[in-house]
């Protein structure tokens, strides 16, 4: 049986701040955020990648953190569900989640907002169609998805408005 | 006069007698007066001096909380059936 | 009650919670930390069935980093007494044995031993030196060859119940119930229309996103402190207590935040074995399951064999019905059976009755409720043989339906009869839908509906408050929040005080704090938690009279309060905010109580429709359209009634068309992942819409009768109508995956 071996320094970005930690080989980034940084938004569902509730974005790819490892996170950026707020202020598919009750126990709610912001910026407009299909690695056992996604098409029509706005004004 | 119905199990002890009527104020009345008439019914419902834990008595549709001292009133139907909640 | 219309009642408002709930700040019990917190693994059998013949922990113990290491000999010895729960009733000697094996191991994944480390994978490391010589049983898990005389006995000293009456053979069969109505051979032979047909169910699981976690704390003082997962934290506290053979006055339960339950976090599991953890190495210690461990180790429903009968009038009145149930129980008596049998009828009025249950023990997890126990699996059944008769009659399906549903005096086989209830509406509801009045189209289509009902429970519940000088109040209340609830009771307070949601700040309080509450669960906490939330308001308001009363210098008699909460005295007025803020400089602090135990049930019934497709290449179903349509009495927040709905109607659907156990034939569960255990993802499932009906409710003060529990009923059995609708091709099995339907339609053509 292995003995812990000599942990490995780590440095990588969270939510925009430079970040330093140790951490064993076979740590994976789910426990090294949880654990060692104490950012307990992204959840163990299942700690083998099938249920989403550990999504975090890597390198401005949603991840399952369980399946990456800690020591991967070396020169990444990485962004949780505690960097999508701006400071007090919600971001549009936080309070349309919300406003649309797309949320019973809350259990799965942080790995779908990371999931579904990342889908917005990516994928504007996108169908109910994409939405589902791009988000199918997001389980919830409790709302039956129909505010979840009624939530995220909310939150696109936000966004884009603010976009127009934004265009507008410049 | 109350209506007790004799759950399905226990009809063999009372020889077929599905429900009977009975002047009864409460739960427990109505187990003294149902053993004086079928010996050994009291034990298929109790458990020391309580209901069941695997029973719950209904009166008028409603379930008891209050167990032995759960009052009945003149009219009143019950019935003993399974404990349930849900989950 | 209030004759003007609701002002809070029925409005959307954000949830209090929600902010921490989208930041990630929601305290769930695997986030909580205290220093000197140990991780702990639990060690499980491998075998379905087998003796612990020795266990030897000297070697996990001399791993450097381990804190201790406990074993079924650090348990307690408890005896075969039965404790009431509130929510039905419990073997101890069962309970404690199903959190840690003494002598013997009765499903794979049962646990064995347990350590505590500095951090899971050190414990888990030392957790396999554990050596434990086991000498394997032959095992059973399927229902009918466990009832078999010479099946393997899984208890020497289990001996059928027949209310009351034990057998005087050792059986796996925990339980006979039999209930009668009418004259049942007289009554089929009357029938003109007699259908009859076996159905089976698989195991299904609860599928909760959060696996089961402990934090527990055996503190010097004796008390010992658990944080954890729980649906009920009193009922928590009551089988630690009782496991530990402790006071439960020397237990404190501070309920998490809670990832999901369905019925499924109201036995202990880890608590007991993290609190001898924490004794033995003077720590506190966290414990999580792994998903595997969720799945073989906790409660999953029971799978089922059913047989029914029903006959019918040509008209179409139902005559007779007979009913034999076995539902497995996993590897202890379980509960879930009794439901069944009182439900497999029970939206029907049917003259003449009977019903046989069986509860039998296999080498499984000791089966637990999932929404409506035993409800669902009887649907299946029952519901599909309404379409039989239907068809066989030429009646339409809704129609046969109206006919014969159950109404304000109808009397179910178990014998109470029902007040006024909403499947009616309900129906009529569903008549006058848009869904059922478009039409479907296209091949390999079709169209089902089911009906469901679920008792609704009250029990008891507990609430307080305390109005601070801006008016606004706290609530403290103790059901542990799973669906939004916090946000219901406040607005219940709200409405009965006059103010806003927004000025109530709900809280789920620990068992320290607050009064005896029953667990989150059987569709009672909107229903007694929130006429808990009434009376304490109703108590401020009496309260607020007598001050009201001083301030405006009369009698307290002469300050009255209008349904809107506006008092009014000795020609002045104000609402309860504002003389709350006079409340400090005038006198002492305003405090109210309520403690309930309402026993009325709500009845709560439900119809649904699906359309589906069938794919005839694969036997694959897709869910085109899907509406649910619930008695909720009265909507408090539509958003979380709508959300009870349409989650129990996705979990129905997984249920129908994908979920089970898969065992090898060393009866070992094949598919503990969620790779394997299919549950629906978003792809799976369309838009679920709703329709609320409100009938309300004479026993509370809002109308409410409870909603969460019904809409898990009619999925298998709408989908199973609509598959026979678009293939001819009629399902009897659980679920009805690709491969089974595939088969199904090859053998029927």
């Amino acid at each position: 049986m292995t003995t812990a071996t000599k942990k490995i320094h780590v440095t990588t970005t969270v939510n925009g701040e430079s970040v330093e930690f140790l951490c064993e080989p076979r740590n994976s980034l789910l426990e090294v955020l949880r654990d060692t940084l104490g950012l307990t938004g992204c959840k163990e569902g299942c700690n083998n990648g099938n249920c989403g509730a550990c999504t975090v974005i890597v390198n401005k790819r949603p991840v399952n953190s369980c399946l990456v490892f800690g020591v991967e996170a070396e020169g990444a950026e990485i962004e949780t569900v505690e960097g999508i707020a701006d400071a007090r202020e919600l971001h549009p598919i936080q309070s349309c989640f919300l406003e649309g009750a797309a949320l019973q126990c809350g259990i799965c709610t942080p790995g779908f907002l990371v999931s579904a912001k990342a889908l917005l910026e990516k994928k504007p407009g996108a169908s109910e169609e994409t939405i589902r299909f791009d988000l199918s690695g997001n389980l919830c056992r409790c709302t039956g998805y129909d505010k979840i996604v009624r939530a995220i098409q909310e939150a696109d029509k936000q966004l884009s408005a603010a976009t127009v706005d934004s265009t507008n004004n410049d | 006069m109350a209506t007790i119905f004799i759950p399905a199990q226990l009809r063999t002890l009372t020889a077929g007698i599905e429900q009977l009527e009975m002047d009864v104020h409460n739960v427990r009345d109505v187990l003294d007066q149902l053993e004086q008439q079928f010996p050994g019914i009291r034990d298929r419902l109790c458990q020391q001096d309580q209901i069941s834990p695997s029973l719950q008595v209904s009166i008028d549709s409603v379930i008891t909380s209050r167990g032995m001292i759960a009052k009945i009133q003149p009219n009143s139907e019950v019935h003993f059936i399974p404990a349930i909640a849900g989950g | 009650m209030a004759t003007t219309p609701y002002r809070v009642i029925g409005t959307r408002p954000v949830r209090h919670d929600g902010a921490d709930k989208v930041t990630g700040k929601a305290v769930y019990t695997a986030d909580f930390k205290l220093p000197g917190l140990q991780a702990g693994f639990v060690l499980r059998s491998p075998h379905p069935h087998a003796k612990i013949v020795s266990i030897d922990t000297s070697a996990a113990e001399a791993t450097a980093g381990v804190s201790a290491v406990v074993t079924g000999a650090d348990f307690p010895n408890v005896q075969n007494k039965i404790a009431h729960l509130g929510e039905g009733s419990v073997n101890l000697a069962h309970l404690s044995a199903n959190c840690m094996a003494k002598d013997k191991v009765l499903y794979r994944g049962h646990a064995v031993a347990a350590v505590s480390a500095t951090n899971a994978h050190i414990a888990e490391e030392a957790a396999a030196k554990i050596v434990i010589e086991y000498e394997v049983l032959p095992s059973v898990t399927d229902i009918i060859e466990a009832m078999a005389d010479d099946a393997p006995l899984l208890h020497d000293d289990l001996f059928t119940d027949d209310l009351g009456q034990k057998a005087d053979t050792a059986s796996n069969v925990a339980v006979h119930m039999h209930f009668e109505k009418g004259e049942v051979a007289a009554g089929f032979e009357q029938a003109d229309v007699v259908v009859e047909a076996e159905f089976k169910t698989a195991t299904v699981h609860q599928g909760y996103i959060e696996p089961h976690a402990i934090v527990a704390d055996y503190n010097e003082d004796g008390r010992v402190r658990l944080w954890t997962s729980t649906q009920g934290s009193f009922t928590c506290r009551q089988q630690t207590a009782e496991i530990l053979q402790i006071g439960v006055g020397d237990v404190l339960v501070t309920p998490c935040e809670i990832g999901g339950g369905f019925g499924g976090k109201i036995a202990v599991y880890l608590e007991p074995t993290a609190a001898i953890l924490s004794k033995k190495s003077g720590r506190p210690v966290s414990i999580q399951m792994t998903r595997t461990d969720v799945f073989e180790a906790t409660g999953p429903t029971p799978a089922s064999f059913m047989r029914v009968k029903v006959g019918a009038n040509n008209d179409g009145t139902l005559i007779a019905g007979e009913a034999w149930i076995a539902y497995d129980a996993g590897a202890f008596p379980s509960g879930v059976i009794g439901p069944g049998c009182m439900c497999v009828f029970s939206c029907y009025d049917i003259e003449h009755a009977v019903v046989d249950g069986y509860d039998v023990c296999v080498n499984k997890p000791h089966t637990k409720a999932y929404r409506a126990p035993g409800a669902t699996q009887v649907a299946f059944a029952m519901e599909q043989l309404m379409d039989e008769l239907a068809e066989q009659l030429d009646i339409c399906p809704l129609e046969i339906r109206m006919k014969n549903a159950v109404k304000e005096g109808s009397r179910r086989v178990d014998g109470p009869v029902y007040p006024q209830i909403g499947f009616v509406e309900c129906l009529e509801a569903l008549r006058d839908s848009d869904h059922w009045n478009s039409p479907l189209e296209g091949e390999n289509r079709g169209r089902g509906i089911a009906g469901g009902f679920w008792f609704g429970c009250g029990l008891k519940s507990s609430a307080a408050c305390s109005v601070n000088s801006d008016g606004t109040i706290n609530l403290l209340e103790g059901s542990t929040d799973i669906g939004g609830s916090r946000a219901s009771l406040a607005m219940q307070l709200a409405e009965t005080l006059g103010v806003e949601s927004s000025d109530i700040n709900p809280m789920v309080a620990d068992t320290d704090s607050v009064g005896y509450t029953d667990v989150t669960g059987g569709s009672r906490v909107t229903f007694a938690t929130g006429l808990a939330a009434y009376e304490a308001g109703r108590d401020l308001q009496s309260q607020m009279k007598i001050r009201a009363a001083e301030l405006w210098e009369c009698e307290t008699s002469d300050v009255s309060i209008a349904d809107d909460g506006t008092f009014s005295g000795n020609g002045k007025t104000a609402g309860f905010k504002d003389l709350a803020t006079q409340l400090f400089s005038s006198g002492e602090a305003l405090v109210g109580r309520a403690t309930v135990a309402p026993e009325c049930p709500t009845n709560g019934f439900a119809a649904h429709i699906v359309d589906v497709e069938v794919d005839p290449d694969t036997g694959k179903v897709t869910i085109l359209r899907y509406t649910a349509i619930q008695d909720a009495g009265k909507a408090i927040h539509p958003s979380y009634v709508e959300g009870q709905m349409q989650g129990g109607a996705v979990q129905g659907i997984g249920w129908a068309l994908n979920e089970e156990y898969f065992f090898n034939d060393d009866d070992q569960m094949t598919n503990g992942s969620f790779l394997d255990y299919r549950m629906p993802t978003m792809l799976d499932v369309p838009m679920i819409d709703t329709i609320i009906v409100e009938t309300g409710n004479a026993d509370h003060p809002y109308g409410v009768r409870g909603v969460g529990e019904p809409p898990i009923i009619p999925p298998p059995p709408a989908i199973g109508n609509a598959i026979y609708n678009a293939t001819q091709t009629r399902m009897r099995e659980l679920p009805m995956s690709p491969p089974k339907v595939w088969h199904a339609m090859q053998s029927s053509d």
